[in-house]
Order: structure tokens, then C-alpha cells, then sequence
């Protein structure tokens, strides 16, 4: 099987090896003076994992998965995707669901198809696994609804499921539920969850200790850039390694 | 109603057939100008919202200062290019709709260069990331946002086709308003008015103002279309 085919069919678990493992070593970011990331180094691999990034607001989590994911050059060190420097072709095994969904302004439908088509699939066999996607998400009434015009938590789920549908090696979701109501967020946790069980690599970023508990397997604790925790999520829930730690556990500010 | 707004009521019902001609003209010149000008702005404002290059502030302050351009200024330039010494004499455009369509186009485009990079350059950043994820590339890139600026572009045609249609001073030097050839509404206007005969220049006035109220209608239409706030889906 070519390397082409691969790539435009996104054939999701052996799309994988294109990617993972995702390493960063020595990750270092400086905006205006701000130590964004400060000499980062980890790896992300186990499928069916869900590694879930935590740490309080501007702790680096959402600059560290856009540096993994290929979106932000770091300053210094270096970031490998399956040990090779990361490149535009492979990017289309990368998913990304952003905080806030970036809909085009079309319909929902046109919204799915859009992103396959881009990467050279025709539009009927697009259209076809789109709408089995949409009715699998629960969405399939919202079809030809502008993207627009659904409400956040179905604008969210329509990009979760415009990301599965791609067939991504691995998965970046930078706080898919931040502003979501209750419903929404666990029809997207369940999503996450069934996706990951299947094999899917899915790096996780949130705010909500509540979600972390429910999803992660992994913990990664960031604060003010660097990396202070990576722990099993069992061990770091019940004995955290470091004082931030369980500070940031008990709900006090880190500082 | 006195004599004048009763005549001038009643060119526009009989569709009088000089008033029919100018209003054609009119449209005619104002709309192959827009077109013209859309043809070359549409792209060039996305190129430039797009793309990163040395000089490109001092390009955009240009085009955003030939937006306002004086129409007279613009008329007087196509005027030396077309006149007989000119480098486009020999095309002998002077004193015809062509030239008129010349004129209209370069005191459209900058207009629509301008909206459109905008428009284009406020897309792009909100899609950025998202389009890179997905390895669009460049051209593709550059098509996807030209559609999806489509409201904002629509509104900056019917702007352009305002200006266009309402303007006065550049076709007057180019075109010369010549009875059947080159006279347009607002150049009918001006020399119905210096005549003294009002009844034809308040019914081209009308209809002129009509034109207006419809741009302006559609305008606010298509930027309505553009952005429909998020959660508030109609039931």
C-alpha cells in the first residue's frame, strides 16, 4: 500500500504509525517575554490512552498540543511525529478540535465533506460517510442546517465528528467542553471515550478536574510552561508527586 | 403638484424612451465596470489578505488611499491616456461608454480591492489553524475564503456599484455627455439643471434614488446573511 493512498484514504488505526508516537523534547517558547513553554520534554503513545493535560489558565497546555500538533514552531527543542520532523503531508493523520469550533459558513453536511474533499476524496463517497458520521453523532436532523446557526454544543459535536471522520493517528482536543452545558459535554465525553477505545490516540487538554477524572488515564500537570507531573491519572488523583500539584487538586491558586 | 413634478411623474410612467436610454447607459457602463473591476479586486484583495510580502502595509495604504480618489482626478487621467496625443489614443475610446467604463473601473477597484482584503484577512485569521490542520493548500486556501467572504464581498460589490452608478465628475470628462452616446443619469442631471429643464433631471433624480434605496437594501441583505449569531438557530 502506497504512502499516497494512505494519506488520502486516512485509514484511522494505521494512520497511527505515521504519527506516534509524539514526542517533544525540550520544548521552549518565549512570546513578549513570556516563558510559554519552558524545556519540555515528553512522549505521547498507547492506544486507547487518553493522556490528559491539566494546569491552571496560561499554564501552557493549549501552546504545548499546538506545538505538538505542528501548529506553532517552538523556539528551541524539537517536536517528532513516528521520530521524524513533522511535515504537511503527514499533518492530515493530525486531528484538532479546537475550544471553539471553527465552522465554515455552510451547511453542516458541507461542513463534513469539506476537510475529506480537501484531501482528495470525491464528493459522493464524502457526502455518504459524512451523513453516517452526522447520523452517528446524533446529528443526523441538522444536516442541512448552516453550520452557523446550531448551538455551541452541536457546532462542538459537529467538529468532534469532522475530526473522527478524517481518521486521524492521533487526536488533540483543547478543551471541547469549555462553555458547553452539562448534556453537551457528556454526549462529547462519550464520543471521546468510544473513540479512544477503539484505538484511537487522543491527547486531551481541560480545565475540569470532573472531566480529567472521568477521561484521563494519564495525567500531564503543567504550570507556568513547564512540565511538573506525568502520572498514571489513578495515582495522581489519589497521591500526587508534587506540592502544585496537590494544591491545584484542593482548588487553591497556583502561583 | 406643480408643472415640473408633473412632468417628470410623467416620463417615468410613459417609460420615455431618452430617459429609458440614459438609465441603460447608466447601468450598462456602472455594471461592466463593477464586473471589470471585481475581476482584477476580488483576487488581488484576497492575494494580498493571504499573503505576506515585502511592501505590503505600504500596498495597503495605497489602495486604501485610492479609495478616495476625486472622480474629476480619475477622469482627467483617463483622459490624457485616451486623448489623441495620449498612449491609448489609438484606441480612440475618448468620448464613447468604453472610456467611461475605464474610468468607473479604476475609481471602482481600489474599493473593492480594499473590502475584500478585509473581509478575506478577517477569515483567514479565524480559519488559520483549522485550514492548516486540514493541509489545505494555497490556492485551495485562497477559493474556500473568496466563498466563504461571499456576504462580506457581496456588500462590497453593491458599495463599489454605488459609487459607480452615483458618480459624476469622471464620466463627464471622459464621456463627454453626448446626446444617445454618452449621456448618463447623473450627467443628464447636471445639464437638465444648467438648462433649466427640471422635469427630465428630477426624473432621472428618482429613479437615481431608487437605485440607491435598492443598493442599500441589498447591502443590508447580504450582511445579514454573513454572520448569524451562534446558539440562536431559528425554531
Amino acid at each position: 500500500m502506497s504512502t499516497t493512498f494512505n494519506m488520502a484514504a486516512g485509514n484511522g488505526a494505521a494512520a497511527s504509525r505515521w504519527v506516534v508516537p509524539i514526542a517533544g523534547d525540550s520544548l521552549t517558547l518565549v512570546r513578549k517575554g513570556r516563558t510559554l513553554l519552558d524545556r519540555v520534554t515528553l512522549e505521547i503513545d498507547g492506544r486507547g490512552a487518553v493522556p490528559t493535560i491539566i494546569g491552571p489558565n496560561g499554564a501552557g497546555k493549549s501552546v504545548l498540543i499546538r506545538v505538538l500538533a505542528g501548529l506553532i514552531a517552538a523556539d528551541s527543542g524539537r517536536v517528532l511525529w513516528a521520530g521524524l520532523s513533522p511535515d504537511r503531508d503527514r499533518a492530515r493523520h493530525v486531528g484538532f478540535v479546537f475550544q471553539r469550533p471553527v465552522m465554515l459558513r455552510r451547511s453542516a453536511l458541507a461542513n463534513m465533506t469539506y476537510p475529506l474533499m480537501a484531501s482528495g476524496i470525491a464528493r459522493d463517497t464524502a457526502e455518504r460517510d459524512a451523513r453516517a458520521a452526522l447520523d452517528e453523532a446524533g446529528l443526523g436532523h441538522l444536516i442541512d442546517t448552516p453550520a452557523r446557526q446550531l448551538s455551541g454544543g452541536e457546532q462542538q459535536r459537529v467538529a468532534l465528528a469532522r475530526a473522527l471522520l478524517l481518521k486521524p493517528g492521533v487526536m488533540f482536543l483543547d478543551e471541547p467542553t469549555a462553555n458547553l452545558d452539562p448534556s453537551s459535554t457528556a454526549a462529547i465525553e462519550a464520543r471521546i471515550k468510544a473513540a479512544a477505545e477503539a484505538g484511537l490516540h487522543v491527547v486531551l487538554v481541560t480545565q475540569d478536574l470532573k472531566q480529567a477524572r472521568r477521561l484521563a488515564t494519564e495525567i500531564i500537570l503543567m504550570h507556568q510552561g513547564q512540565l511538573l507531573e506525568k502520572t498514571p491519572a489513578k495515582s495522581f488523583f489519589e497521591r500526587p508527586k508534587t506540592p502544585e500539584a496537590q494544591r491545584f487538586l484542593d482548588g487553591q491558586l497556583l502561583l | 403638484m406643480s408643472d415640473v413634478w408633473r412632468d417628470a411623474v410623467a416620463l417615468l410612467l410613459e417609460f420615455d424612451g431618452d430617459l429609458i436610454e440614459i438609465v441603460g447607459l447608466s447601468l450598462t457602463v456602472s455594471l461592466t465596470a463593477v464586473g471589470l473591476s471585481a475581476a482584477i479586486a476580488v483576487p488581488l484583495g484576497a492575494f494580498i489578505a493571504t499573503h505576506q510580502f515585502y511592501g505590503r502595509s505600504a500596498v495597503i495604504l495605497l489602495v486604501n488611499t485610492l479609495m478616495g480618489l476625486p472622480p474629476v482626478l480619475v477622469g482627467l487621467v483617463v483622459y490624457l491616456w485616451l486623448s489623441a496625443s495620449g498612449p491609448l489614443g489609438s484606441l480612440q475610446w475618448l468620448y464613447t461608454p468604453a472610456a467611461m467604463i475605464v474610468a468607473q473601473t479604476i475609481l471602482v477597484a481600489p474599493i473593492l480591492t480594499s473590502l475584500t482584503r478585509q473581509a478575506v484577512q478577517d477569515l483567514d485569521a479565524e480559519y488559520d489553524e483549522q485550514m492548516r490542520m486540514w493541509s489545505v493548500g494555497p490556492l485551495a486556501r485562497a477559493t474556500t475564503l473568496i466563498v466563504e467572504a461571499r456576504a462580506g464581498l457581496a456588500t462590497a460589490v453593491l458599495a463599489g456599484f454605488g459609487r459607480a452608478i452615483a458618480e459624476v465628475g469622471a464620466v463627464l470628462i471622459v464621456g463627454g455627455n453626448i446626446n444617445h452616446v454618452t449621456r448618463t443619469m447623473t450627467t443628464a442631471i447636471a445639464l437638465e439643471t444648467s438648462k433649466g429643464e427640471l422635469a427630465l433631471a428630477i426624473a432621472l433624480g428618482i429613479v437615481l434614488l431608487v437605485i440607491a434605496v435598492a443598493v442599500n437594501a441589498a447591502v443590508m441583505v447580504a450582511s445579514s446573511r454573513g454572520e448569524p449569531e451562534a446558539g440562536l438557530r431559528a425554531p
